[in-house]
């Protein structure tokens, strides 16, 4: 979200906001009912342990009795040639961080969703001309995102073709692709790449933790309770239907309501124990 | 953290005998704000060393003349030499590993 130019379809911002204010505004409302934040902090691993989890960070080791997983998902690399080598020489993953840095540069975006367009549109503020090179030749953005980048004079699109090589010297200078109908070769000098090929969960650091999906997203039942006991998902990582802010938020609603229902339970249960093993056949718990 | 511009980047940073570390960032980047406070805090425990900001928006010729073309950008100096490049947000951890090295 963070990464975002504007978010259009989030309620309560008629005129949008972009994806920076409004994760800010979310992070200040969060700790002024005394969320305590950990940022750019990456869980290493998480363990159960007698009555919860054992959370490592690469910071600290945090235990909770129950933990509401919410890690996200990353742009895909592609894994030309260049591609690696090239980051942080002319090849990004996010324009709107990136992208007023090649002030009347010419750029390539790959990819044909709305991830693709929408951000070739921002670049297209910035950059001399956009190339989009997309392997269909379609675009699988929405309707009104289409009509907005084909009206773009400065984008330019590519269509049915694979960038195979990034090159250059020190920086990229240039993109090899491909035309897939009819094999030919063809190179297109530009001074950035922007990949927007899909994305990943980041959810490695749970494989034998929790159930997931042959794509790696967090397999829940309908309450975002996982396979284990005190651990509930939600978010884009999440193995839903819709990956959008509202959703993920109206998640994060649901599964911190299930949380604390957990948690009740888990009191429920240990005052029952303290209180022996008379304790339920008196009258006034039969009323709880 | 001080801000540097185009016209203080020679003197400040060039010039400099000693070690300078340059944050390069925008108002309109994200993972920028969200890297100041570590390199703060970092800057706090190594006072030897002179932290410094460089807006890309103001100062769009020191960004381009030292291919800086992702920001959070990070470039460490020592005697005026680029000693070490530092490519997108890392963690707190993975920052002070980064650039041990160069400030041992």
């Amino acid at each position: 979200m963070a990464v975002t130019e504007r978010v259009e379809n989030y309620p309560g911002f008629p005129e949008g906001i972009t994806g920076f204010e409004l994760a800010d505004k979310m992070k200040r409302q969060a700790a002024q009912f005394g969320a305590d934040l950990r940022e750019i902090t990456g869980v290493v691993s998480l363990e159960q342990r007698t009555g919860g989890w054992l959370v490592v960070t690469d910071e600290e080791t945090v235990t909770a009795r129950a933990v509401i997983l919410s890690p996200g998902v990353e742009a895909r690399k592609l894994g030309v040639p260049g591609e690696a080598e090239f980051m942080g020489r002319g090849v990004s993953y996010c324009a709107t961080c990136d992208g007023p840095l090649y002030r009347d540069k010419e750029v390539v975006v790959i990819g044909g969703g709305n991830a693709a367009v929408e951000e070739g549109m921002f670049l297209a503020r910035f950059a001399s001309t956009v190339h989009v090179v997309h392997r269909r030749d379609a675009l699988r953005a929405t309707a009104i995102a289409q009509e907005r980048a084909f009206a773009q004079p400065n984008m330019h699109f590519v269509w049915n073709s694979v960038v195979r090589r990034i090159v250059g010297e020190t920086k990229v200078e240039a993109v090899d692709y491909e035309d897939v109908l009819d094999g030919s070769q063809h190179t297109l000098p530009v001074s950035g790449v922007f990949f927007y090929v899909g994305q990943l969960p980041q959810t490695d650091f749970l494989r034998g933790v929790a159930e997931l999906n042959d794509d790696g997203y967090i397999v829940t039942d309908n309450h975002l309770r996982t396979s284990r006991p005190g651990l509930f998902a939600c978010g884009d990582a999440r193995a839903g239907l819709i990956k959008q802010i509202a959703n993920a938020v109206g998640e994060g609603a649901l599964a911190a309501i299930e949380a604390e229902r957990y948690l009740d339970a888990l009191d429920f249960e240990a005052r029952q124990t303290s209180a022996g093993v008379a304790a339920p056949a008196r009258p006034a718990d039969t009323n709880l | 953290m001080d801000a540097v511009t185009q016209d203080t980047f020679k003197a400040e940073v060039l010039d400099a005998p000693g070690k300078v570390l340059v944050d390069f960032w925008a108002e309109w980047c994200g993972p920028c704000r969200a890297v100041e406070p570590v390199l703060g805090e970092i800057a706090e425990r190594n006072p030897g060393v002179r932290f410094v900001k460089l807006n890309v928006d103001e100062n769009p010729q020191v960004a381009q003349s030292l291919e800086v073309m992702n920001i959070p950008t990070l470039l460490a100096f020592e005697g005026g030499q680029l000693k070490k490049r530092i490519v997108g947000a890392l963690s707190k951890p993975k920052l002070v590993e980064e650039l041990a090295d160069w400030l041992a």
